[in-house]
């Protein structure tokens, strides 16, 4: 196993796996089967796979069609477009009849790198947590990711998966459990809790052992559900810690800060500080340049750890 | 289609059009114009044409029907509580707040309902992917979507015309009610979607018109529609508000309600006084 995959990898992968096990899983693309890795379950599964074109709209009610005549439909594209162009049509067609649509949404955050902020969703978890019954998972690492791709296909109902372009280094081993909406802790701490979801998890880790050699003992908690949110291992850490910090890649408007504050502010308000992009769009760079750039790295945590614990 | 069929259908449609103004006179709001334009076809369709069981509203070998316009809700539902999956006293219910029966088209809680609609130009992409699933698993069955001529208009729809020819969706067919009115005036001059058969046919499809308010031509054209590699259209030139004298071509009906002397009227010209 190489030491770092991107979760889109692991999606694709995971949609030729278990296409063995499911026959009723179908793939749709709008013609980025090579960058969704989509293109795996493609030469996999010829006939269970439908290209769209350019037409993203189309694809999610056509989605719709195949999962209201027994199938099981992932459709896929880069973020930007699955959930930001498509938004009316995953809210009024997929989320009202509450479908058993998946959405496989690639490309998310800043570190689609220098295709640069067009293509660079920041957006898509606050759009997809406003829709009623909307599942939202946001894997932190190959492993997950597939066992993601395994309990969508197993829940009956809507499911937003998002996934990155950049390679990341596994968290999990083969031992682990994945279940929809349950938050995993990493790493126990005693003076803040951080919280952090998808890529962020790797520098929440490394931010760990930067306040560890600063004498600040941090736990390190991956919400890969972001909805239903796991409240009670959200209170019950905020609550041991006193302190917390999110971290996305995503607007610090309308995602996992957002939703862990709004918990927080009912069941235990602790002083909580939120790393994400703050509320400006994304430029091009090299991804792992881009995270330190827009303040989403392991020192900017730890930074913004400190400053939570100071406020206690 | 002999008389005695043609006395039937004339009468099942003329009691769709009674409870379609009974359902938006309860409601005081709704779409009466565009469902009066298709109550023909409802009927045709649930009476005549699809292979359906009230009994078994789930059967996945069944015709199924999206009303893309599912702002025409009163006209879906008057077919489909005279066809027998719902009371026909509970159209007058519509709209209300604690009815089944939502403004558009909700499949969650209305028996018979097969896709819940109303954002426009969405219903035409779930008709594809159905169409697609069902030829995939060699089902018999057929997939049919109503469509409005300004709904046309939604970018949406010619790119599901453009997925339906290409993956030869022969099971599938749009009925494009042409009534040429839209809420903001006549559809030639609030954004012309004209002409919509040579834009059919660019796009792969097999065109065919019909008169919609004559059961032998939607006969006939229902026939003639299917094409035996790609997906067919039914441009079906139609009356906005037809049955009710002072709602025909009026574009006012697109979307308001009689009052008690109107409903009167409505009724009187439905033969029901």
């Amino acid at each position: 196993m190489a030491d770092k995959i991107a979760t889109r990898e692991a999606y694709g992968k995971a949609l030729e796996e278990f296409g063995a096990v499911y026959p009723d899983l179908v793939v749709l693309d709008a013609d980025l089967a090579a960058a969704t890795k989509t293109g795996i379950f493609k030469k996999a599964y010829p006939d269970r796979f439908f290209d769209c074109g350019i037409a993203e709209n189309n694809m999610i009610g056509v989605a719709v069609g195949l999962s209201l005549t027994g199938k099981i439909p992932f459709a896929s594209s880069f973020a930007m477009f699955a959930a930001g162009r498509s938004f009316e049509q995953v809210r009024n067609s997929v989320g009202y009849p509450h479908c058993n649509v998946k959405i496989g949404a690639t490309h998310a955050g800043i570190t689609v790198g220098e295709d640069g902020a067009t293509h660079q969703c920041c957006e898509d978890i606050a759009l997809m947590r406003t829709i009623p019954g909307m599942v939202i998972l946001n894997p932190a690492d190959g492993v997950e990711a597939r066992l993601a791709v395994k309990a969508a296909i197993e829940y009956k109902g809507p499911v937003y998966l998002r996934f990155g372009r950049m390679a990341v280094p596994y968290v999990y081993g083969d031992d682990y459990k994945f279940e929809i909406g349950k938050a995993s802790v990493l790493a126990d701490g005693d003076d803040v809790a951080i919280m952090a979801t998808g890529i962020e998890v790797e520098q929440a880790l490394a931010a760990r052992e930067l306040l560890a050699a600063d004498g600040v003992s941090a736990a390190v908690v991956n919400i890969s559900t972001i909805k239903p949110l796991d409240r009670e291992t959200v209170t019950a850490m905020a609550k041991k810690c006193g302190a917390v910090v999110t971290c996305e890649e995503h607007t610090v408007i309308g995602g996992l800060g957002a939703a862990v504050c709004e918990t927080l502010a009912e069941t235990c308000p602790v002083p909580v500080l939120r790393v994400g992009v703050d509320d400006v769009f994304g430029r091009s760079g090299p991804a792992k340049e881009l995270v330190s750039y827009f303040g989403l790295d392991a020192a900017a945590i730890a930074d913004r750890a400190k400053r939570a614990t100071a406020l206690k | 289609m002999d008389e005695k069929r043609l006395a039937e259908l004339s009468e099942i449609s003329r009691k769709i059009r009674v409870g379609i103004i009974d359902a938006v006179y309860s409601a005081s709001s709704g779409h009466p114009g565009g469902s009066l334009s298709i109550a023909d076809l409802l009927t045709y369709l649930y009476f005549e044409k699809m292979n359906i069981d009230p009994e078994h509203p789930d059967d996945p070998d069944r015709d199924r029907l999206v009303l893309s316009k599912g702002h025409c809700a009163p006209g879906l539902y008057s077919a489909l509580a005279h066809r027998g999956y719902f009371p026909v006293e509970d159209l007058k219910t519509f709209r209300k707040t604690t009815s089944y029966l939502q403004g558009h088209p909700d499949m969650k809680h209305t028996p018979g309902v097969d896709m819940s609609s109303g954002s426009l130009g969405q219903g035409t992409s779930v008709s594809c992917g159905m169409a697609l699933s069902c030829l995939k698993d060699g089902r018999k069955n057929r997939i049919y979507a109503i469509l409005g001529d300004g709904e046309t208009e939604e970018g949406q729809v010619w790119e599901a015309a453009m997925f339906a020819s290409h993956y030869h969706l022969s099971n599938l067919t749009w009925i494009v009610d042409l009534n040429g009115l839209q809420i903001d005036g006549p559809i030639s001059e609030v954004m012309d979607p004209a002409p919509h058969e040579d834009k059919f046919r660019a796009f792969g499809w097999n065109v065919v018109h019909a008169d919609a308010h004559d059961f032998n031509s939607l006969e006939k054209a229902f026939s003639e529609v299917v094409a035996p590699d790609r997906p067919g259209v039914i441009i079906q030139h139609s009356v906005k508000g037809k049955g009710v004298s002072f709602m025909e071509n009026n574009v006012a009906w697109h979307g308001a309600a009689p009052n008690a002397e109107q409903y009167e009227i409505a009724m009187r010209d439905l033969g029901e006084r």
